[in-house]
């Protein structure tokens, strides 16, 4: 008879920026310097006031249901700055300032959430995928992507997000199976926001970890502090090199917090305990950094306000040209195939012919 | 070459590999084993582990990833061995192959063949008989063809393989080596979305496509009926005109197909054909198909089936009347 050890491995967690603003100098990345922490802090800005435009604009009929990012605003553009220009962004439907990170027209994004496909093009090459609302469904595509970054040998990574709750399905699992077989540069980021709707992450999994699924795969995983700006930005800089010069796939769940609702069509008191969210108050993304920067005499109340004011000027300008788009009836027929099937062409002009697509 | 369907749709694979290094083949044992109806035999060897991928079991995985890899600019020919077991990547298939195209408006295309094989009447084991061309042909966005014979196999996978949208491609396991036929040796193309007139005649129109073209054909000539057959070939997008002109013509009108009757491709053929053509028909449109129940066990199929007896009843009934 033989017992012996034949798995063991880790997860590691690391923070590097604290709730107070004090910065763990050993851990501290040799490639952040204040004025790359200061940008950072600047985009978080912008995301947030990106959100709350966004959230306004829905109150008032002028978006379809959305679904807000507030609170995780340091996942998102610590992984956005991680990234180099030829890696591929394939977010689920949260990563708002991603997308506007990655060079996705803010016009583009207020005409996706005005309800028209046409906010969804895409220029080439392929640098990113938009929305994809089914859950996990994205991760084979970004699999299949990183495949063919691999085939065609272009030292492009692809960075795919996917929530705490995404990564109870399948296709999760498919995906980070497959590319662990296939060995593709890709890097999955877990953003881990706690809440999947109305279920908690202890509900969503008996798991200690969400990244020690990876292992499952064959791949590694680590956890980093969600609401960390810097700490996210060196996790996924190294898992994207990792990935592209070994050659593999990497795992990285960032603990991060829901602040406000799943989109805006949710609830959050029906099912969620004030005392959460104040705890997590204090742990807000852009609070510590803006500590950390004003300790170092970078930032104050009045770069703010102008950081604010420019951005309102900015969404505004944008939100303005998005609301001149003249939507085409016509489009939804013409885009359906590479050429126009006999049944679409006539249920076209029959619905021309009788006003159907003329709008109100 | 004289080619049974498994030869034909092997030297399409061939050719379309030779043509565009950007085909890359996937699936379950479509490497060494050849696929278990060996229809990718003999490319590994020849394209190497590069382009012909054996997958980790997981349908949704492989037609996920396939999605992805088309939308970086690959051509991705995945094969789902057996259709029961396709609707485990269905969510892939309506939910994104079918709408990456329209969402993008055009920016972003899926260009990739599905290949399964489909329907029964080979005695096998559950989840390996059904037909399920009507899923993936209802929402839109998925190109379904199916073919009948060696030589619109090879043309119509050709034609796939070029198309810039997604491709579900049904093979007909009962004629994967059912007859041999002379086709031709290099490249053609048989094209997608047109209907196929295997039969000309005036006293009545008979639609069907895959496991029944070849039931009807021996159904009419043993019946010496003036028939036109008319062989779908592209499930969706119908060729709705062909159809439609044969039923005007002849006055009569009987569908056979293997899938279940209910909400079958027949019901969308009846239902076009009394649109545009009803007061030129002599006769109700009838449909011969499999009762609407799920796919029994292969102990019940020759029952269950459709087959020349009932097709000649169909027949009989629509010129009586």
């Amino acid at each position: 008879m033989v017992v012996k050890q034949v798995f063991d491995d880790k997860i590691e967690y690391i923070s590097i920026i604290d709730e107070n603003g004090n910065a763990d100098a050993a851990l501290f990345p040799k490639d952040v310097d204040d004025a790359l922490v200061l940008r950072m802090y600047k985009r978080m800005g912008f995301a947030r006031d990106f959100d709350a435009k966004l959230l306004s604009l829905q109150r008032q009929g002028r978006a379809v249901t959305y679904a807000p990012l507030l609170g995780e605003e340091a996942t998102q553009i610590g992984s956005a700055f991680a990234m180099g220009e030829k890696d591929i962004f394939v977010p689920s439907f949260r990563q708002h300032a991603v997308q506007i990170e990655r060079g996705i027209p803010l016009e583009l994004l207020f005409i996706y959430w005005m309800g028209f496909e046409e906010g969804c093009v895409v220029s080439k090459p392929l640098r990113y995928l938009t929305n994809a609302v089914p859950v996990s469904t994205q991760l084979p595509h970004a699999s299949g992507i990183a495949f063919a970054q691999k085939y065609n040998n272009t030292g492009a990574a692809v960075v795919v997000y996917v929530g705490d709750g995404g990564t109870s399905e399948g296709d999760f699992y498919e995906a980070l199976n497959f590319a662990g077989v296939w060995k593709v540069p890709l890097v999955v980021i877990i953003e881990n926001n706690q809440w999947a709707i109305s279920i908690p992450r202890a509900k969503q999994s008996a798991a200690l970890t969400l990244a020690q699924k990876a292992f499952a795969a064959g791949i590694e995983g680590m956890q980093v502090d969600g609401n960390d700006v810097v700490a996210v930005y060196k996790a996924v800089k190294d898992a994207i090199r990792r990935s592209l010069s070994e050659g593999g796939p990497f795992v990285i769940e960032a603990i991060t917090y829901r602040m406000g609702m799943h989109t805006t069509a949710d609830d959050p008191t029906k099912y969620r305990d004030s005392s959460d969210e104040a705890i997590w108050k204090n742990r807000d993304p852009l609070l510590r950094i803006r500590k950390y920067l004003s300790a170092k005499n970078l930032w104050d109340d009045d770069k703010e306000r102008e950081l604010h004011e420019e951005n309102v000027k900015t969404l505004d300008a944008a939100l303005e040209k998005a609301e001149k788009f003249v939507p085409d009836p016509s489009s939804v027929f013409k885009n359906v195939y590479s050429f126009m099937p006999d049944v679409l062409s006539s249920e076209l002009s029959a619905g021309e012919a009788a006003g159907y697509w003329l709008g109100d | 070459m004289q080619a049974n369907m498994v030869m034909a749709i092997n030297d399409a694979l061939r050719i379309a590999m030779e043509n565009d290094s950007k085909v890359v083949l996937l699936g379950e044992d479509i490497g060494k084993d050849g696929g278990v109806f060996r229809v990718t035999e003999g490319l590994l060897a020849k394209f190497g582990e590069k382009r012909v991928i054996d997958t980790p079991l997981a349908e949704s995985g492989i037609i996920g990833t396939s999605v992805g890899m088309a939308l970086a600019g690959l051509r991705p020919i995945p094969e789902i061995q057996f259709a029961g077991f396709m609707f485990l990547g269905f969510s892939q298939l309506v939910n994104h192959a079918a709408r990456f195209r329209s969402r993008s408006r055009s920016t972003l295309t899926v260009p990739m063949v599905v290949r399964t094989p489909v329907s029964g009447g080979v005695r096998t084991l559950e989840h390996h008989s059904e037909s399920p061309e009507v899923y993936y042909s209802h929402m839109g966005g998925l190109v379904v063809v199916e073919p009948s014979s060696p030589y619109d196999a090879k043309g119509l996978m050709l034609s796939a393989v070029k198309l810039d949208d997604p491709v579900v491609f049904l093979e007909p396991t009962k004629l994967y080596r059912l007859f041999k036929q002379d086709i031709p040796d290099g490249s053609y193309e048989v094209p997608i979305g047109k209907a196929n007139v295997l039969r000309e005649g005036n006293d009545i129109t008979i639609i069907t496509y895959g496991t029944m073209v070849n039931v009807v054909q021996k159904t009419v000539d043993a019946k010496k009926v003036d028939a036109e057959i008319i062989d779908l070939r592209t499930i969706n997008p119908l060729d709705t005109r062909t159809f439609v002109e044969s039923a005007k013509k002849t006055g009569h009108v009987v569908i056979v197909h293997e899938a279940s009757e209910s909400f079958g491709a027949g019901a969308e053929v009846a239902a076009r054909i009394a649109e545009e053509a009803i007061y030129e028909l002599d006769a109700p449109i009838l449909r011969v198909a499999s009762p609407s129940l799920p796919y029994p066990f292969p102990g019940y199929e020759k029952y269950y089936l459709p087959n020349e007896k009932k097709i000649a009843e169909a027949i009989d009934k629509s010129l009586s009347s």
